[in-house]
């Protein structure tokens, strides 16, 4: 009989604790199914953040460094760095990568470090327990917006993607999400090709990927994949924002 | 050895950093270390290793933690605002038990301070530079020599007792030029140790730099481990320089400078007739309580000089279980004692046990 | 003089650091004990620049000279402010046309040497600091004159000849000037 669909092997078979219909789960494996792809699980170094993904240091079956909340780019650069033949990624969330660490995720882009960042986006800290986060949207409801995210108090959800956008160096800034098969064959291809570019040797790339947390969005996995279609996506549009190679 | 050379005790450290195999260096603008930066932007890029400015002093040291996690050395340099910054990632580096050098030219504080020479870091430095139960290493440098031969130490036990490494020097000893015979250059061979993240290459389990035990008793038990570690660094490693000790009715303790003003004022006791002599630590973590405690069999008090409120008085009285007098000769804020101030504590010192 | 203590101090721009390194490394290569310290950051008191250089037989203890046995100066706030730190029997060199004010101590020696307009007479006004040096180095005898060559090779780079000799050539004017 033919195999159909398999683990990916960079991904390792152990339980993982990311609670149901959380979409952390189809992103590790579209990151792990990237390195099978162009086979540099055994060049590859992984960087954990803090956050919900805190312990993806043991799911991927590639070296692994857990980071400082925040601070994933200047490890990453630390290790390209050295090891400039290695492929170098870090896997962040909102609150690690657009609030705490900003400071690293704009200067590490700044320079163009050749290495590919996975940001996921689910406007909520998860890990905490579902305080507001810097892409949280206006009007959420959250433990500390618990009247909704007022602008005047609290500020404007951050586009990431497009702060980059502005920034001379990266190579390739894209937004997916991965609530329907349509668009999780699209972050499939954005994924690979962050890598891919880094294989080729051309620069920082960053892929925001649009992430569901039903458990702190207080919805059903199902709704909750719809509520980025309603919600998400009207504040965070989906796109390329920057394609060196295609001319953009 | 090489020939004697002339050189600013930041530029020794960071040639001696070189010679060390050191190829990696991140760092931030600070007085008054920007020379360790400044000689490094200027070397590394010539022999194909990395000078990164970074865009903070946290993005710096956790520049540091990545490279330290491939077990390449590595080190980055500041002074005392600009190291509080980097607590949080000294931790981790101490949590993930990862070596690597930093150097703290201390200046004035807290806060802003000022920039002149200081060595108020003392109790930062030595109870475990930030969050958490751990020691980093921490060496006292008292010339321009010791800069670039304790930078090369330094990185030697780091790597032994897989800790980080704190140099910690003052802006005097940063500044100053002194004749320095520079190490010759290590040869290292390019092994990366069996812990480094560096790629499976598919033949091995994946390594894992981390410091996260979401387990209690496993969390407790990698704490009890590191601190069976350091039991032996305080068995084994302590160093420190003895003068005129041998007739000694009163001990000076200092480090780096003050060490350096108090031997002056040494000189001058005894050309008085008062038997002074002084131990100078150069291991600050771990501390010389051995030779501390044999002295305080001997002589009738102690005098700590120190550019800091009497921090590491403290950990004389400790070593010496409070046996004898300690008396503090202090300056702060960038003041230094002149040896005149020196040798009146002493004769102050003398009168009272007379 | 074998037991050397001495400030140098001006303003930031006048070379005093300079001159002091070119001392310093004089006593490198006849071997002796040394040390040299600049003053660093923006100075906080009277606006000037200056270095501490120590040469001795013995190793040196603290690089920090609180009691000069030679002050050069070349400006008149550090004459003001380092003047009375200087022993009883040192010798002070002032750059007398930069700094009218006469010496008010009789216990030490004075030389004023009008370095500047010196400097100017040989077509190099940057170089005061070195003529001053050179009247220093022959009145303390600190150094033997040979080594101050040896040091000054040693400080500017081989890609500036022209101006060793011409250091040089500042040196001999000061060690010369009989005033």
């Amino acid at each position: 009989m033919a195999v159909v669909m398999d683990k990916p092997h960079a991904l390792l078979d152990v339980a993982r604790h990311y609670c149901p219909g959380c979409t952390h789960g189809i992103v590790h494996r579209l990151v792990a199914e990237a390195i099978d792809a162009l086979g540099i699980e055994g060049r590859t170094i992984g960087v954990a953040p803090v956050g919900c993904s805190v312990l993806a240091y043991d799911y991927f079956a590639c070296d692994m460094i857990e980071a400082a909340h925040g601070r994933a780019p200047a490890v990453a650069t630390g290790v390209k760095r050295s090891l400039p033949e290695n492929i170098v990624f870090s896997y962040q969330g909102d609150g690690d990568l657009a609030s705490i660490g900003l400071c690293e995720t704009v200067s590490t882009a700044c320079r163009g470090e050749n290495i590919t960042v996975i940001f996921i986006n689910n406007a909520i800290y998860g890990m905490t327990g579902g305080q507001m986060a810097p892409t949280s949207l206006v009007g959420q409801v959250t433990q500390t917006s618990p009247y909704g995210r007022n602008p005047e108090t609290q500020g404007y959800p951050i586009r990431i993607s497009e702060l980059l956008a502005t920034l001379d160096a990266p190579q390739y800034i894209e937004r997916v999400a991965v609530n329907n098969v349509k668009n999780v064959r699209a972050a499939k291809k954005a994924i690979e090709k962050a890598f891919r570019n880094q294989v080729e040797g051309k620069g920082f790339s960053f892929i925001e990927v649009l992430s569901s947390c039903p458990t702190n969005w207080g919805m059903t996995p199902q709704k909750a994949l719809e509520w980025i279609d309603e919600a998400m996506i009207p504040q965070y549009p989906l796109g390329v924002f920057r394609d060196k190679e295609a001319g953009k | 050895m090489q020939e004697k050379v002339l050189m600013k005790g930041n530029e020794a450290i960071a040639e001696a950093a070189i010679l060390a195999g050191c190829r990696h260096y991140f760092g931030y603008p600070i007085t008054p270390q920007t020379e360790v930066a400044a000689y490094m932007s200027k070397k590394m890029p010539k022999i194909g290793g990395t000078f990164l400015q970074a865009e903070s002093e946290i993005a710096a040291i956790n520049m540091v933690y990545g490279v330290a996690s491939t077990g390449k050395r590595v080190m980055t340099s500041s002074s005392s605002p600009g190291i509080a910054l980097k607590a949080e990632g000294i931790s981790y580096l101490a949590g993930a038990d990862l070596p690597a050098l930093i150097l703290n030219v201390q200046r004035g504080g807290p806060g802003l301070g000022g920039i002149q020479p200081s060595q108020a870091d003392y109790y930062f430095a030595t109870r475990g530079p930030g969050h958490g139960d751990f020691h980093v290493l921490v060496l006292a440098p008292a010339s321009v020599q010791e800069m670039a031969d304790l930078t090369a130490k330094a990185f030697a036990l780091a790597e032994k007792y897989r800790m980080p490494a704190m140099l910690l020097a003052d802006g005097t000893m940063g500044q100053m030029m002194e004749p320095v015979a520079l190490p010759d250059p290590v040869d290292l061979n390019g092994e990366a140790p069996e812990w480094a993240t560096t790629g499976t290459k598919m033949q091995r389990k994946h390594n894992i730099a981390n410091s996260l035990y979401l387990s209690p008793a496993e969390l407790e038990r990698t704490n009890i481990e590191r601190f069976e570690r350091y039991a032996k660094i305080e068995e084994e490693e302590p160093m420190w320089e003895e003068f005129m000790m041998e007739d000694a009715d009163i001990c000076i303790v200092s480090c780096g400078i003050t060490a350096r003003v108090s031997r002056n004022a040494i000189v001058e006791a005894r050309k008085q007739g008062i038997k002074v002599g002084m131990i100078r630590p150069i291991t600050l973590w771990p501390f010389p309580k051995k030779p501390l405690a044999a002295a305080a069999e001997k002589v009738k008090s102690f005098l700590c000089v120190e550019l800091n409120m009497g921090q590491m008085k403290e950990d004389v009285e400790l070593a010496i279980r409070c046996k004898k007098p300690v008396d503090l000769c202090f300056r702060v804020g960038g003041m230094i004692p002149s040896p005149d101030e020196v040798l009146a504590a002493i004769k102050n010192a003398a009168e009272k046990e007379a | 003089m074998r037991e050397f203590e001495s400030i140098i101090a001006g303003f930031g721009g006048q070379g005093l650091l300079f001159s002091g390194k070119v001392l310093a490394y004089a006593g490198l290569t006849e071997g002796r004990e040394l040390s040299w310290l600049p003053s660093y950051g923006p100075e906080m008191r009277g606006g000037t620049a200056n270095c501490h250089v120590i040469l001795s037989d013995s190793p040196v203890g603290s690089p920090i000279v609180m009691k000069p046995n030679v002050l050069m100066v070349m400006n008149l706030p550090s004459l003001e402010k380092f003047e009375n730190d200087v022993v009883t029997g040192g010798m002070i060199f002032v750059d007398s046309t930069l700094i009218d004010k006469k010496v008010a101590r009789d216990d030490v020696k004075v030389f004023y040497v009008p370095a500047t307009r010196l400097a100017q007479e040989m077509g190099a006004p940057a170089l005061a600091n070195m003529i001053l040096l050179g009247k220093l180095v022959a009145e303390t005898e600190c150094i033997e004159w040979a080594s101050l060559e040896k040091g000054l090779k040693k400080v500017i780079p081989a890609r500036k000849a022209d101006m060793f000799d011409l250091n040089m050539k500042a040196l001999e004017v000061g060690k010369s000037y009989c005033g």
